[in-house]
């Protein structure tokens, strides 16, 4: 068995905007990013536009149980049930699922307590329990746990098939997709909702990233053009879900595709110099046959230079209009290559690449119709992966 | 060979397992049907001020620096080194195939926040601000130890995995899920084998705190060794622990073909979510009685073909009563008499690797024809009419068994295993 596997919804929340329109609009248009760099200075990180979650999430009860990461995911979840017109009970109750996942959101208060008690006290271990026993929520462990942005799906939306969080940075993000592909395409599973959520506006993970010096505190928006000290992340709250589905079950409720999703491909290697160009190179050589048309590229580089430049010599060699997500809308970790397969989805829709935003040279003005889109994923410490989205056989 | 559905038959030719009992399947199985618990009074941390103070911490193990992602690490790198090793498949450093791993979230631990903070310097009061100042000066394995993928990451750099390897969650059900991504990889037929491992070390005073709060773990601090009473009317929670376990699962035709000797058959697995509550079953049931129909239905299984249950049996008055409602609704009249026993009673809950603990254990079970016990079921509870095995090891003729696992959140596995193909 080897089912056509089509994307019949998306559901996409950032920086830039609410939904497809709003955020295809922002894009194409070239305007600049939305950067907030007051709320946890020095970094600028680019927040989520304002959303009435109520909209998605109608119980109040519901959004208090939650964490903004689980919100946002929750949110775009929600969208992508819409836009692929599957709000049915029935339908639902099978729906498969795959989140990727980060971290919950801590209590920096209460973090903040305890750090400057450590330094006043000489019982830390004691001070430690007795702090976090008194002051945690009860409920903050629900709002921390990975799984539990699935969880909350199932709960507000009654998604009720297979459920299961990746977990591991970039990697989890394309991972999710391509297991779901894969699931789709051999016949376990018809509809499959697969995508993250990332809220930037958090201490936590700031401080995670800020470790080992990944974090971009310079004035560059375009990933390319970030050089100054190795270059960096600028992360950004996002929420991106996809609804994947076998062309035979969309036909089946009469529901057309916004694209294809052709082929996934994921790797792990050994981070040696060169060994993302060849990495990226050889996977792409094993799905290149799946592209028939016109290609363009939406990559997925985090702004780490080395690290971009190596992906930079893969994309020459393939030649076609380059876009980096993140240059405009942030990196949301897990969250980016569901984003940025969404935004391939809607290239394909609209038949051409969105505006180009680069003072490095390296992207260019395109109005050249594109009925390809190949989504590159480089981690920004490990794996690389890449996925081709195309129209759909009708 | 293919099953009756035409897809490949699943087999499993290794297993290894790490838990509070000892390292290893023959220490394991020992204390399993001599009915010895593996939980203790905590000692690696200071527990004055915690509700609960006992658990099946893994203290055999020298790791540097301990945290998490490295106890993790080793423990998940020891159960698949015994998985490996008993299947002789590929070569050292060479495994041929993808590997599937269910763990526990990592994170930034109070000891890591603790070594920023004295590099911070500071003296009176402190933030997050002082610790991104400090930060830029931590080490590689500082930062990795606190992200998701290192675990993953090592182990596929250890035994040379092969492509991506899939990091998963599905709280307690991790390690079922685990093993389900292995089938399903297999049946899609990527590959001939695939390494699936779960592996939890996350007990640390706020793991602990978090599941106090949710009033979740046995308070019997005093004789740790009884804490643990799945089924039994005086459960009062469970007993948190940890724990590694990692199957080599093949297909029939990949492990013969290179003439390994079978330790038992997948016959199939099944989820099923549940909308209802973040931490409760829907009084229904529909969830979990989904997932182990889903289960028989992928395995093209009756009830009546089920020997043995290795319950989840977590021993919290909500999972063990809801399990039990689910094991009436799906196995009728025969309930009351099929042996259903929890290993927890013995190993304590080890959260997301318990799926391949149990795993392995339902495997050991097949391969010796012996039920280990729940222990510790000393005043049954009359609600709840199950033959749990109570207190003594069972010798019993059986050829298939269902292992479950339910987890926060709503997500819920259950899987087949058999002696021979079905």
């Amino acid at each position: 068995m080897n089912q056509d596997v089509w994307i019949t919804g998306i559901g996409i929340v950032s920086s830039l905007g609410e939904g497809c329109e709003e955020n295809w609009n922002a894009f194409d248009s070239g305007s600049g990013p939305v950067l907030d760099r007051e709320t946890i200075p020095p970094f600028a990180i680019h927040p989520m536009v304002e959303l009435d979650l109520s909209q998605q999430i109608a119980k109040r009860g519901d959004q208090r149980q939650m964490e903004t990461w689980q919100r946002l995911g929750v949110y775009a979840a929600g969208l992508a049930i819409d836009n692929a017109g599957a709000r049915d009970t029935g339908l639902l109750d099978r729906m498969d699922m795959i989140v990727a996942a980060g971290g919950g959101e801590r209590d920096i208060t209460v973090d903040n307590q305890i750090l400057t008690e450590m330094l006043q006290t000489n019982d830390r271990a004691h001070m430690l329990i007795e702090r976090l026993s008194n002051e945690l929520r009860p409920t903050l462990f629900l709002a921390q746990l990975p799984n539990l942005v699935a969880g909350n799906i199932s709960i507000v939306h009654g998604v009720r098939g297979s459920s299961r969080t990746f977990m591991g940075e970039e990697s989890a993000g394309l991972d999710a997709i391509r297991n779901a592909h894969a699931r789709i395409a051999a016949g376990q599973s018809d509809i499959c909702l697969v995508g993250g959520s990332f809220n930037a506006a958090r201490e936590d993970m700031l401080l995670l990233f800020e470790m080992g010096g990944y974090n971009w505190l310079g004035d560059e928006d375009s990933v390319w053009a970030r050089q100054q000290d190795n270059g960096g992340l600028r992360l950004g709250s996002m929420g991106a879900f996809l609804m994947l589905e076998s062309a035979e079950h969309a036909r089946s409720r009469g529901k057309e595709a916004v694209a294809a999703l052709k082929a996934v491909a994921a790797d792990r290697e050994t981070r040696e110099p060169g060994s993302i160009t060849t990495s990226l190179a050889s996977m792409w050589q094993d799905i290149a046959s799946h592209a028939t048309g016109s290609l363009g590229i939406i990559s997925g580089a985090t702004g780490v230079a080395d690290q971009a430049r190596e992906e930079l010599d893969f994309l020459e060699r393939v030649g076609v209009p380059v876009r980096a997500s993140a240059s405009r809308i942030g990196h949301g970790i897990e969250s980016q290559a569901p984003f940025n397969l969404a935004l391939a989805a809607l290239c394909v829709q609209h038949g051409r690449m969105f505006a180009d935003f680069d003072t490095a040279g390296v992207e260019k003005p395109s109005s050249e119709a594109i009925t390809d889109v190949l989504v590159t994923n480089v981690g920004h410490w490990r794996g690389e992966g890449l996925a081709l989205v195309g129209k759909a056989d009708i | 060979m293919k099953d009756a559905k035409g897809r490949p038959v699943i087999v499993v030719t290794g297993t290894g397992i790490v838990t509070a009992l000892g390292e290893g399947k023959k220490d394991n199985w020992d204390a399993l049907t001599a009915g010895r618990s593996g939980i203790h009074s905590i000692t690696r941390f200071p527990t004055e001020g915690l509700r609960t103070t006992i658990g099946g911490t893994i203290d055999f193990l020298d790791v540097d620096p301990f945290n998490c992602s490295e106890l993790t690490t080793e423990m998940a790198t020891r159960a698949a080194s015994e998985a490996v090793s008993q299947s002789g498949v590929g070569a050292k450093g060479d495994f041929p195939g993808p590997l599937f791993l269910g763990m526990p979230p990592i994170e930034m631990e109070w000891p890591m926040r603790e070594k920023l903070l004295a590099m911070a310097g500071k003296t009176d009061s402190a933030s997050y601000s002082d610790l991104f100042r400090a930060s830029r000066s931590a080490s590689d394995t500082d930062r990795v130890d606190c992200l998701f993928g290192s675990v993953g990451e090592r182990l596929a750099s250890t035994f040379g995995t092969k492509g991506s390897p899939i990091s998963l969650t599905t709280a307690c059900a991790s390690g079922a899920t685990a093993i389900q991504h292995a089938i399903e990889s297999i049946r899609r037929g990527e590959s001939g084998a695939a390494l699936a491992v779960a592996a939890d070390g996350s007990m640390y005073p706020e793991t602990m705190i978090r599941f106090s709060l949710l009033s979740a773990l046995s308070t019997q601090n005093d004789a740790p060794e009884k804490a643990s009473r799945p089924f039994s009317k005086n459960r009062d929670g469970f007993v948190m622990a940890e724990g590694a376990a990692a199957l080599v699962i093949e297909s029939h035709e990949h492990a013969k073909a290179r003439g390994a000797k079978i330790l038992g058959v997948i016959a199939g697995g099944g989820e099923k979510s549940d909308s209802f509550h973040r931490t409760r079953s829907n009084p229904d049931g529909i969830a979990i009685t989904g997932a182990i129909r889903n289960a028989l239905e992928d395995a093209g299984l009756s009830p009546d073909a089920i020997d043995y249950i290795n319950a989840h049996g977590t021993g919290t008055p909500e999972n063990d009563k809801m399990e039990h409602y689910a094991v009436h609704t799906i196995f009728g009249e025969r309930a009351s008499t099929l042996p259903i026993s929890s290993n927890k009673s013995m190993i304590g809950h080890t959260l997301t690797a318990a799926g391949a603990i149990e795993a392995v254990v339902s495997l050991l079970t097949l391969e010796h024809q012996r039920i280990p016990p729940t222990i510790n079921h000393e005043i049954p509870d009359p609600a709840i009419e199950l033959d749990v095995v109570p207190n003594t090891a069972r010798d019993a003729s059986i050829s298939t068994v269902m292992s479950n696992s339910f987890g926060f959140g709503g997500q819920n596995a259950s899987l087949i295993f058999s002696a021979e193909p079905v």
